[in-house]
């Protein structure tokens, strides 16, 4: 049996030992004059059963499916020829993944005689196992359902039990965040130590130049495979800095404005329409920023001849894949998140420093510029640092809008590439996972994580600091 | 006196000026706020301009004579004699016979003008139900027109120069022709709806990226919502104020705000490369969106606990209850509004999320229509981008089209979130 049909089964019988425990319990309850004489409630004293029987018959499925293939293969190996045994690493891994896939049927491929019979080998070990494991569950179900049958008596205290149960499970769901922050930190720490040993730190983070193709033969041209990635950074930087610059003064001008002028009326249509900003999904950002405002850019813009005090100083050159667009267009996605954070804050400062400032005499912008933000400034930042946090790490703009090659350049109407955009290139298409090219990007993941990471513990400090101080 | 006076004259002197500053700040505001509806406007007018156009493709009727020497069919019950039939031939027939030529160069042109392939599949199409009645006789079908011309009579910018490359004089005329007698129709493009990608853009469809969409959606739903409220009633009901609750707070908090390509980083590594499941599968991505989505709905699930008023609880205790049966029996119950918005909103942010899909290889070109969480899939997002990165420029729309899918699903999702916010939720 395979293993969906013997996770059913296991539910089958779980099932099916609840019914046993809770009648069991019933029926002795009868025999003592109700339920009342009982601890618990027949309720428990089931899943009290279903308990002890669903816990060892999931944990041995889940172990023995993770193992039997290290298992199979291990004794597999024992019976290949030494001098398959002794093949180089790759060409091993390619001889047991065809023993594999002819045991399990899915090659059409001729084997030669003794590959045949390795994999007839794995054939029968493979059914031995599902054989073995079906009447290891099968008995294991059995003879742990009469067990947990026969514990069931009147002073049993299955409801503590359950309760505990029940409160350790949803322990271990709520310290699923805890495993997949751990999970993010090795699966981007461990790749980058491994790409730290090929290219030093500090060619990494202070290199200036960038191109991660690797040379194939060594007299291949442009193929140096440098990973300095301080052009990315200074991407990313420029990218960012735009769109800060469009979102910060608007989103925060929109929170003034709403939360200190608007009629609720106003407040309750303007909000929800500027909200739906936030839901629009980046990769049709992307696609408008691509298609859309960069080439409306470089119409506007291109050839455009400057001069300053009558001195001419050449005309632009716009890229069709400038900073520019990609920025504005990360700006427009930011503003709801800036606003609608720094409204939180503003709301927060206590009506009594308003009435306060315009008793004295002050005008609402007066009060709003003198006290209101003064009051409100940490939280900003903390706003503000939130959202700086979101454009660095936002992907899918960048990757459709600006290009790949790397720039040092602080010119928005220049292409520039950033971390993310570098991070999906090396990574689509080749999956090698020891190759240097794969290794960078999970470094510059490591980069990104951390700053992003430090921004947002930074950014959530400042804020809660600041909500306590009015509480 | 006197300087009594010299104040009230400093504040009047001074009061135009601070009235001009705050109507200058309220304009700034106002600004703000025109900017961000314009660009809403802009962004949605492009979208459902450029989307719509997408929806519709242009189509010639084509007198076509099935007869069965051409096509090679000797038995029309023969499945597979219909599935190899050179239904190329009869349609090439057909359109020199339309615009009656006979060079090989002319007859070249005119073949240009019409997408053959996807015009022999609606043949194949009707062969495949009832070849027996049509083998032999002379039908009239809708002819779909090469991408190009489609492109053209659409007219996007600059239609005149991309005609002037795309087509000589000949064929500007037959298609000048062909317009002016009102045989060129554009009509819904139903093959769009209900067929997989395509390396041809006039017969690629949203089919089974909408399926990808969707069996990602259904794992995500079933690894967050259970795990996200429990990890939200253990927070709210059961945790202790202890460091270890802090660290899971602070943990939960700071997930919700990492970038989502880091997400799609711990799938490559974790669930790819440790775990060893299927790449580019619905199942791998349901993972990873659901550890993305879980922030979300823990943070609005607790936010539904918490508005549950602790009177009930203690009525509950009051009774006689255990902790378990207060959660299951009272607190569960009367969150399950809140946390079902939650879940919704989180979803809806699920569907539309395409960078930690990009890096766990779901932006693949996949033309079957996935039938399980195992199978190989896209999603509508990662759809429109490999049509967005397609140069071809009938792909472009496509993407367009997509996107206006795309958006309709978000926007009922987001309703559907409304709606159960105001009709199902309780307030005390």
């Amino acid at each position: 049996m395979n293993v969906s049909t013997l996770f059913v089964l296991i539910l089958v019988g779980v099932a099916l030992t609840y019914m046993l425990g809770r009648s069991r319990s019933l029926s002795i309850a009868s025999r003592i004059g109700g339920i009342k004489h009982l601890n618990s409630l027949p309720f428990y004293y089931g899943t009290q059963a279903a308990l002890w029987c669903a816990i060892p018959c999931l944990l041995l499925l889940a172990l023995w499916t993770a193992l039997d293939d290290t298992i199979i293969r291990h004794i597999l190996l024992q019976y290949l020829s030494p001098e398959q045994r002794n093949l180089a690493p790759q060409e091993l891994a390619l001889l047991l993944n065809t023993v594999e896939n002819i045991a399990a049927g899915v090659t059409s491929l001729q084997p030669s005689p003794e590959v045949q019979a390795a994999a007839e080998r794995v054939a029968s070990l493979q059914k031995i196992s599902q054989t073995l494991l079906t009447v290891i569950l099968f008995s294991g179900l059995v003879l742990l359902g009469l067990w947990g049958r026969s514990k069931i008596k009147p002073e049993y205290r299955a409801r503590n039990g359950v309760e505990k149960v029940f409160m350790v499970s949803l322990l271990v769901c709520s310290m699923i965040a805890i495993f997949t922050t751990v999970g993010i930190v090795f699966s981007v720490l461990f790749e980058s130590i491994r790409f730290f040993h090929i290219v030093p730190l500090t060619d990494f983070l202070f290199g200036t130049h960038w191109s991660p193709q690797l040379a194939i033969r060594a007299d291949q041209v442009g193929s140096s495979g440098a990973f300095g990635a301080i052009p990315l950074f200074t991407g990313t930087l420029l990218i960012s800095a735009i769109a800060m610059l469009v979102a910060v003064p608007t989103g925060l001008m929109t929170a003034i404005y709403l939360s200190e002028y608007a009629s609720s009326s106003v407040r309750a249509v303007v909000k929800p329409l500027l909200e739906i900003l936030a839901g629009i999904p980046t990769v049709v950002y992307g696609f408008f920023a691509a298609l859309t405002v960069a080439p409306m850019i470089k119409n506007a813009l291109n050839g455009l001849e400057l001069s300053f005090l009558g001195f001419s100083l050449g005309s632009l050159d716009v890229s069709g894949e400038s900073a520019l667009a990609a920025g504005l267009v990360m700006g427009v996605m930011i503003i709801p998140f800036v606003s609608s954070l720094s409204d939180d804050v503003i709301n927060a400062v206590p009506q009594s420093l308003r009435d306060g400032s315009l008793g004295l005499g002050s005008t609402r912008s007066e009060t709003v510029k003198k006290v209101i933000l003064p009051a409100a400034l940490p939280g900003i930042v903390g706003a503000i640092l939130l959202a700086v946090s979101r454009a660095i790490g936002e992907t899918m703009i960048v990757v459709m809008a600006v290009g790949t090659a790397a720039r040092l350049t602080m010119n928005p109407l220049e292409s520039v590439t950033t971390v993310t955009v570098q991070m999906t290139t090396l990574l689509i298409g080749d999956h090698e996972f020891d190759s240097a090219k794969t290794l960078a990007a999970f470094a510059l993941g490591l980069v990104l994580f951390v700053i992003t990471l430090g921004l947002n513990f930074f950014a959530l400090r400042i804020v809660k600091k600041y909500r306590e101080q009015y509480d | 006196m006197d300087s009594q006076v010299n104040t009230i004259e400093l504040v009047n002197k001074n009061l135009n000026k601070r009235y001009r500053a705050e109507k200058r700040f309220r304009a700034y505001g106002i600004i703000s706020i025109g900017f961000g509806l314009l660009c809403l406007l802009f962004l949605f007018s492009n979208i459902i301009g450029n989307g719509l156009r997408g929806f519709f493709y242009h189509y010639i009727p084509l007198e076509v004579t099935l007869d069965a020497d051409t096509l090679g069919i000797t038995d029309v019950n023969d499945i597979d004699q219909i599935l190899a039939a050179n239904y190329r031939a009869v349609v090439n027939r057909s359109i020199y016979d339309l615009f009656q030529v006979d060079s090989r160069q002319e007859k070249s042109r005119a073949r240009d003008i019409f997408a053959i392939d996807a015009t022999g599949y609606v043949i194949q199409d009707l062969f495949k139900t009832d070849a027996a009645t049509l083998i032999n006789t002379t039908i009239t079908i809708n002819a779909l027109v090469d991408d190009k011309v489609d492109y053209y009579l659409k007219r996007i910018n600059n239609a005149e120069k991309f005609a002037s490359e795309q087509f000589n004089e000949q064929q500007l005329a037959w298609i000048q022709q062909l317009t002016s007698e009102g045989r060129l129709t554009k009509k819904l493009n139903k093959a769009f709806f209900v067929s997989g990608d395509s390396a041809q853009s006039e017969q690629a469809g949203i089919l089974s990226a909408v399926m990808g969409s969707f069996y990602l959606l259904l794992v995500t739903l079933a690894l967050s919502f259970p795990i996200g409220i429990a990890a939200a009633i253990y927070l709210e009901e059961y945790a202790p104020k202890n460091n270890w609750t802090d660290i899971i707070e602070i943990n939960i908090n700071n997930l919700a705000a990492v970038p989502s390509i880091i997400f799609g980083l711990l799938g490559l590594a974790i669930f790819l490369g440790f775990f060893g499941f299927p790449r580019s599968t619905p199942l791998v991505g349901g993972f990873v969106l659901a550890l993305m989505t879980m922030p979300t709905i823990i943070i609005s699930s607790r936010a539904a606990i918490k508005a549950v008023p602790p009177s009930i609880r203690e009525a509950a205790y009051g009774i006689g209850a255990s902790k378990m049966q207060v959660v299951t029996h009272h607190v569960l119950p009367l969150a399950m509004p809140g946390m079902l918005t939650g879940t919704i909103i989180g979803l809806a942010q699920a569907l539309g999320e395409s960078a930690p899909l990009l890096m766990i290889g779901m932006a693949a070109f996949i033309p079957d229509i996935p039938s399980g969480v195992t199978d190989s899939a896209t999603a509508l997002p990662m759809q429109i981008f490999q049509w967005f990165r397609n140069a071809d420029a009938g792909f472009n729309e496509k993407a367009s089209a997509a996107i206006l899918v795309l958006i309709a699903f978000l926007i009922t999702m987001n309703a559907l979130a409304v709606w159960a916010r105001r009709r199902l939720e309780r307030r005390w």
